[in-house]
Formats: C-alpha cells, sequence, structure tokens
C-alpha cells in the first residue's frame, strides 16, 4: 500500500473534475484520480450545446433560463440554486471561449446560439435560441479545451486509479473527510491519498439500463461509495430517458437535430408531438417526447418491421446545412444503423441517458450528510452530485452547463477549506475494506458470473422501471434486484491476476450497480405520483401537496441484510409556485 | 415464431453469423511471449469487434483485457490493430470485415504492450503535452468572447475532431521505428492551434515542431490519414505545418 497525501483529492477527470481541477489546482496541492484517461470521460460524448442567456442571437435574458429550468424540472427544482446557474451560465460559456473552446461563429463572430428542448422566451412563449455549440460534439470540445488547460496548469493526474472508498475521521464528535482510497489498475496495487477536501466528480449511472447512451464505465460508482459510507443520496428515482437514442443501441442522437428542424414521425408519417406538446411540439422537454414516443409504440404507431421505434426525420434539411451542424450524429445513423439521414428517416426510442438524482449538495457544492448539515471536507459536481438543478427532469444542454457552473464552485470551495482547515488523521487501517471487497471476489473459485447477473439487472430495469412504471413493475424490478443481489454475494472472476484485471472491476462495478438500482427502485416505489422523468401508470398526475418534496434515500441495515431508508426533504421555492406544465 | 419460416429470418429479426475472432494475448503475469488465441462467436447484424470481444470476456475467458468505455467511437479509448489496420472496435461493424477467415486483433503497435490489446499510453499523452496544446493570448482577457469570423473558425475545425485514440500515430512506420518521433497526433494537435485566429503561440509551437524529431521526419506515407477514424485529413495537417514553417506564416 502507498500513501500519498494531498490539499484536494478530485475523484473523476470528466467536464466537472476538471474544471474543479482548474481552480483548485491555482490555489493548493490538488491530484485529480481517474479510473480512465481524462479525454476518455463521458463529458465527451455530450453533443448538443451548452446554455447561457448571452442574447448574441436573438433577446434573452437569465431569469427566463432559471425558469424554463424550474418548469423543465416539473417544479422539484431548488430555485436558489437553478438561479445560481442560469446567471453563471454566461460567465461559463465566456470563461471556455477564453480558454480556447471552438464554438460555433455567428457572421459577426460572436458565439452562435441555437434553439433546444425546452429552452424559451418569456416564460414558454417560443422556443429561444440560447444553446451555445461547437457543431454537435459540444461535450468533446468542453472535454478537449479543459483538459488543455489542465496541461497548461500542470494539473497531476493520476490515470487508471480506480476510487473504491471513502474515508472519514471523527474529530470532536463530528466527521470529517479523511481522503480516498484507490485501486492502480497497472499493477493491482492499493493506494490511499489523505487529503483536507475530496470532491466527487465521478458520473453517472446509466449502466444500471440496458438501454442507454451512456459509457459502459458509467457504473455510479461514487454515488455508490458515498451512499456504503451512509451518505444519502437525493431523487435517485428521477432518471432521464433521452428521446433519440439509434434503436436497439441506445446510442445518443443530439436534441440538436431537432433544435436544427428535424420532426419526429411515427408510422403513418404523422408529426405526433403536435397532438402532445401544441407549442413547443418536437423540442418540449425530454421527458414528455420520451413519453409521447413510447405512447405511439404501444398504442400501435411504432415504424419498423416490429413496430418497436419512431422515425427521426431530417430529409428536409439541407445536406450542406446537417454537414455543418451535425455532422457526427448523421455519421452515427450511417455507420451503426446503415441508414442515410439525408434520404431516410432514422430509427430512433428513448434511451436511459441521466440521473437526475445524486449526492445531495448545497450551491457550494458541500455534500449533505441529511436534510442540513454539511460534511466537512466532501464536495461533488456534475452527475453525481444533486443540487438540485434539474428536479424531475434536466433539460437539454443543463447538463454541460452544471458541470461548469458546479465544477468551478466544488474547486472554488474545496481550495478555500483547504486552505484553513487541518489534514484530518486517517483512520485505522483505512485499505482494510476495499482490499476485503477485492479479495472477497478475486478469492472466490467458482460462482456467479458478473456479465450474467448484470444482464439480468438491466433487463429488468428496462421492463419495469424506464419510462413507464407502476406498483406491479416496480415491486418486479425490487424483488430481481434483491435476488441479484444475493446471488452477487457469490460472484467470481476468472481472472486472478494483478495486472490490469478489468474483470475484477467490473465485479466491483456491478455491486455499485445494484445498490443504486434499488435504490432507484425503492424511491419510485414511494413516490406514488407523476413527475418529470419518473411516470406513474397507476398515479398518472402530479401531486404537490403529497409529493412536492425531494426523496433522500440512506443504506439502512436490519437483519435482513442492507435495505433502503427513505426520507425527504422540502423543494426550495423562490420565485415560481408550481403550476400545470402544458409545452 | 414457427418452424415454417426457420429457412428464414422473420420480419425484423436480425441476423446472426459465425465469427473467429484471432487475438494477440500477452499475460505478463503468466507468459514470457506474446501469442494467438482463437474463439469462435455467434454475433448478429449490427454488432462491432467490441461487442464480440465483449462476448468472448463475458462468456468464455474473463481474463481477456482492453480498454473501451463509450462504445460509439467518442471516447477514444478502444484503437486497435484489427486485420492489420488500426481502428476502433467499436466502430468497426463485423459486417464489414471478410467474415470467411479469422479476424485478427492486436494491440496498437509502437506503444509497450502491458497486457493482451493494452498499451502504455503515457509516451503518446507526453507527446501531445510538449507542443503546446492549449490558447495562448497575450494581454488582457476581454470582457466577452473573442470574436473569430465563421471562415477563421472553419479554417482548424478539422484538427478539433481528434479524440487521441492514437490509431493515426501508432499507424506510423517512422513512429515504430524511431522512439523520439512526436508522431502524426502531436503534430494535429498543434495544428489546431496554429490556425487558430485567436492564438499567438504559432511561432514557439512551430519551433518545437521544427526539432530534428518534429515535423520533418514525416514521410507522407498517408497510413496516419487511412487510420483516422474520425476522418481528420491528418497528413494534410502534417503538410499544412510543414508549410507554415517553411514560410513562417500560417
Amino acid at each position: 500500500m502507498q500513501t500519498h497525501q494531498y490539499d484536494v483529492v478530485i475523484v473523476g477527470a470528466g467536464g466537472a473534475g476538471m474544471r474543479a481541477a482548474l481552480e483548485s489546482g491555482q490555489r493548493v496541492r490538488t491530484a485529480v484520480l481517474t479510473k480512465l484517461y481524462p479525454t476518455r470521460s463521458h463529458t465527451g460524448a455530450a453533443q448538443g450545446g451548452m446554455c447561457a442567456a448571452l442574447a448574441n442571437v436573438e433577446e434573452d435574458n437569465w431569469e427566463w433560463h432559471t425558469f424554463d429550468t424550474v418548469k423543465g424540472g416539473d417544479f422539484l427544482v431548488d430555485q436558489d440554486a437553478a438561479e445560481v446557474m442560469a446567471k453563471e451560465a454566461i460567465d461559463a460559456v465566456l470563461d471556455l471561449e477564453k480558454m480556447g473552446l471552438p464554438f460555433n461563429r455567428t457572421p459577426d463572430g460572436l458565439i452562435d446560439q441555437r434553439r433546444f428542448g425546452g429552452h424559451t422566451r418569456k416564460h414558454g412563449e417560443a422556443a429561444v435560441r440560447r444553446s451555445c455549440f461547437a457543431a454537435d460534439r459540444t461535450g468533446h470540445m468542453i472535454l478537449q479545451t479543459l483538459y488543455q488547460q489542465c496541461i497548461k496548469r500542470e494539473v497531476e493526474f493520476f490515470n487508471e486509479f480506480y476510487v473504491l472508498d471513502l474515508l472519514f475521521t471523527e474529530v470532536d464528535g463530528v466527521k470529517r473527510t479523511a481522503g480516498v482510497v484507490a485501486y492502480e489498475l497497472a499493477t493491482g496495487e492499493i493506494h490511499v491519498f489523505r487529503a483536507k477536501a475530496v470532491i466527487f466528480a465521478t458520473g453517472g449511472a446509466g449502466k444500471v439500463y440496458k438501454t442507454t447512451s451512456n459509457a459502459h464505465t458509467l457504473t455510479g460508482d461514487g454515488m455508490a461509495i458515498a451512499y456504503r459510507r451512509g451518505l444519502p443520496l437525493e431523487d435517485m428515482e428521477f432518471f432521464q430517458f433521452h428521446p433519440t437514442g439509434l434503436a436497439g443501441l441506445g446510442i445518443l442522437l443530439s436534441e440538436a437535430a431537432r433544435g436544427e428542424g428535424a420532426i419526429l414521425r411515427n408510422s403513418e408519417g404523422e408529426r405526433f408531438m403536435e397532438r402532445y406538446a401544441p407549442t413547443l411540439k418536437d423540442l418540449a422537454p425530454r421527458d414528455v417526447v420520451a413519453r409521447a414516443m413510447a405512447n405511439e409504440v404501444r398504442e400501435g404507431r411504432g415504424a419498423g418491421p416490429n413496430k418497436d421505434y419512431v422515425l427521426l426525420d431530417l430529409t428536409h434539411l439541407e445536406p450542406s446545412h446537417i454537414d455543418a451542424k451535425l455532422p457526427d450524429i448523421t455519421e452515427f445513423a450511417r455507420t451503426y444503423l446503415g441508414v442515410e439521414p439525408y434520404t431516410e428517416p432514422v430509427p430512433v426510442f428513448p434511451t436511459a441517458h441521466y440521473a437526475m438524482g445524486g449526492m445531495p449538495t448545497t450551491i457550494d457544492a458541500e455534500v449533505l450528510a441529511d436534510n442540513t448539515h454539511v460534511l466537512p471536507g466532501l464536495y461533488a459536481a456534475g452527475e453525481v452530485a444533486c443540487v438540485s438543478v434539474h428536479g424531475a427532469n434536466r433539460l437539454g444542454t443543463n447538463s454541460l452547463l452544471d458541470i461548469n457552473v458546479f465544477g468551478r464552485r466544488a474547486g472554488l470551495a474545496a481550495a478555500v477549506f483547504a486552505e484553513k482547515a487541518p489534514l484530518v488523521e486517517l483512520p485505522e487501517a483505512p485499505s482494510d475494506a476495499t482490499v476485503a471487497l477485492l479479495e472477497a471476489i478475486r478469492d472466490r473459485a467458482d460462482g456467479e458470473r458478473v456479465a450474467v447477473l448484470r444482464r439480468e439487472l438491466q433487463e429488468t430495469m428496462d421492463a419495469n422501471a424506464q419510462v413507464f412504471r407502476s406498483e406491479a413493475t416496480l415491486k418486479q424490478a425490487l424483488s430481481d434486484i434483491q435476488a441479484l443481489k444475493t446471488r452477487y454475494a457469490n460472484v467470481s472472476v476468472q481472472d486472478k491476476g494483478r495486472r490490469f484485471n478489468t474483470d475484477l472491476l467490473e465485479a466491483v462495478e456491478l455491486g455499485f450497480l445494484l445498490d443504486l438500482a434499488e435504490v432507484i427502485v425503492v424511491g419510485a416505489l414511494e413516490r406514488k405520483e407523476s413527475r418529470g422523468g419518473h411516470f406513474r401508470e397507476d398515479y398518472q398526475n402530479r401531486d404537490d401537496v403529497n409529493y412536492m418534496r425531494h426523496t433522500m434515500a440512506y443504506r439502512s441495515s436490519d437483519d435482513d441484510g442492507a435495505g433502503v431508508r427513505l426520507d425527504f426533504k422540502p423543494v426550495v421555492v423562490t420565485r415560481y409556485q408550481p403550476m400545470e406544465r402544458k409545452f | 415464431m414457427t418452424a415454417a419460416v426457420a429457412d428464414a429470418p422473420a420480419a425484423g429479426a436480425i441476423p446472426s453469423f459465425q465469427v473467429t475472432l484471432r487475438l494477440r494475448r500477452f499475460n505478463p503475469e503468466n507468459d514470457t511471449e506474446p501469442r494467438w488465441e482463437d474463439h469462435t462467436v455467434t454475433m448478429h447484424g449490427t454488432d462491432r469487434v467490441l461487442d464480440a470481444l465483449h462476448k468472448i470476456k463475458w462468456e468464455i475467458d474473463g481474463s481477456l483485457t482492453f480498454r473501451r468505455s463509450c462504445a460509439h467511437g467518442i471516447c477514444g479509448s478502444d484503437a486497435m490493430r484489427i486485420n492489420g489496420r488500426n481502428r476502433l472496435a467499436c466502430k468497426t461493424l463485423l459486417k464489414d470485415l471478410p467474415l470467411d477467415k479469422p479476424i485478427t486483433v492486436e494491440p496498437i503497435k509502437g506503444l509497450a504492450v502491458l497486457k493482451d490489446l493494452v498499451v502504455d499510453m503515457d509516451p503518446f499523452f507526453e507527446a501531445y503535452k510538449s507542443i503546446m496544446p492549449f490558447l495562448v493570448t497575450s494581454g488582457n482577457d476581454p470582457s466577452r468572447e473573442r470574436r473569430q469570423s465563421p471562415e477563421d473558425r472553419a479554417r482548424y475545425d478539422d484538427t478539433t475532431k481528434c479524440i487521441m485514440c492514437a490509431a493515426c500515430t501508432t499507424s506510423c512506420p517512422v513512429y515504430w521505428s524511431d522512439g523520439q518521433y512526436f508522431g502524426p497526433q502531436a503534430i494535429v494537435g498543434a495544428h489546431r492551434f496554429i490556425f487558430d485566429s485567436r492564438d499567438e503561440g504559432a511561432e514557439e509551437r512551430l519551433e518545437i515542431l521544427n526539432d530534428r524529431d518534429g515535423v520533418w521526419r514525416c514521410r507522407t506515407t498517408f497510413n496516419c490519414t487511412d487510420a483516422c477514424p474520425r476522418g481528420i485529413e491528418v497528413t494534410k495537417a502534417i503538410q499544412e505545418v510543414k508549410r507554415a514553417l517553411l514560410f513562417r506564416r500560417v
């Protein structure tokens, strides 16, 4: 075991982690740990843009952006946090431009902007051009630009270091952050990182589902580690299903396609979104569009031989326009489905895309240990966190915004904290739990296969906890997950080696996914209403009287083993009272 | 489905086929030399090489080791030598390869093999870092964005697409034989800034690339351009850098 010492340790090198590192690294000694290489992070897969009310191409202001975020999130958004995000969005975009990000430009040389789902002028009057973009690879350019700045500022990275535990030490009766434990993939060695402050920026957990736009590596590590260490997870039942995944594959086709004029059609060629969202049509928020698509298929108007998808029609757009604004996603359609978007509509269906929930934080990215108390020295930003700026449904582009605004805030807050905080002693035998976790799996001679359990988990989640949910389906999912957890206790791997043991890594990741799936389903069962991305067939309306509250899920150990205990937290309402959500 | 349709796939069914992968294996804990290993698996019409690798890892041999993440050609993790050509495993459809003989899968060349298809990427990233891959400006930042015309923005668009998968660099014969050469990707990385109208670091970057291990090592074999999974005209970018050096203007 090796021990390292830093002021701030950042876990994850996607957009949030690297944005935090740029702030923290200039002020205090900072290390960034990533289970990949920084440029492999899934921020790079984001396509459409990052919204900010720059008003470069038409009238706009941050208050409208705040309103859209709150309404898009079906009023589960903490409105103070949404206001911070919408206000700081403008500087966040300008900062990226100054760092060198190659945004698309207007004829005057300003940052160009385009329409995106749920973003409107004058509180819903019509779609507004708010998304700042670099073709359909905005996330790629953000990831590259932040990495380039990290090189410039000599940020210290530990690549392929997989963090598996978070350490706390009690000081004068208060639990404080002491560091993290990491597994070095190349050697199999255990490293303990002592730090005054730790920032979790580990991203999402899309691999809970089978059909997902998420990378294989998005296994909710940070969320699950925090949960296992007794911290709450907020609003995990809210998962976003992005309307336009490539049918059967789940690969993301950006909402930017619809922002540029593409239209969703059913098997009859009908532009069905006109029925579901008369004003915004195809550019309604994602939960509305995904549900409409699933409903068209359910009512027999799906396209294709099995009538199990709908069509994204770009054929009325000029090929030169498609090439200029949507080059990558049209290439995805060609490469993976053999469809030519110039002339043929593209088969699409909703794909699990984004966890609205996560580790609860303040607007300064401090992690909450309960409804009100922060855990000193622990921060979280990006998809792993729940500020909550996305509420029950995140608006498109607000994730790239979230990682920049709250990544920056996390880096600043952690550095300021570390400048004055003492280094906390490590707990006794800090790596024992991690070593025990790994060796139990590695040493088991024979047992359940990781891939089998993972597939069963993903299949039950797709079947029972996806766009449409009910008490019956959720109970089925829960009993499946619990049975899988029992079998997981007997999981084994074939690779018994030390070096690059990705077999072992996948087994650990599966354990995280199982824990998180249980939290998602238990939260969804308890929430007997429909709101944003969470739609209950048995409770089809939003119920503000009983459910306008955040879910706080804690791991509880009872005689039957670990279960989920739920608590609730009020929503912060400042300017906007809940209203009926029409688009 | 009934037996009557056994000969023809049902409407909407995806055809399946057998494919043999010939994998270059090396486990530093057991092997002294790399070896070949064949596996035959049943795959489907839209499956990629990465799906076949996963199938082998998940169902046959969990110790098979390779990097991957996004699985749709954006993260750059899974560049490999497939049938002798550098490609991304997640972007190479099986049906586009000749399936009557084994598909060979090897690690990319020119970087030390650590295990199976995993190579040491550090020299590759170090080469990138050495060319100042960040915007260089002088004076105070403006309060709003720096202006850039759409034409100036288009000038360097091609090289912004790079995902740093190393397919180009590890397809270059000069890179294989000469451990000092920066390699095509680092030059692509430099090009992206040299031709950015906002940047003021071109002189310094060109000086770095004018080094004896720099851009002049390129023999214009076009391997890099052929290998790039993002369709970047790598050789053209290198030529533009050479020309900028000759005429000292961008």
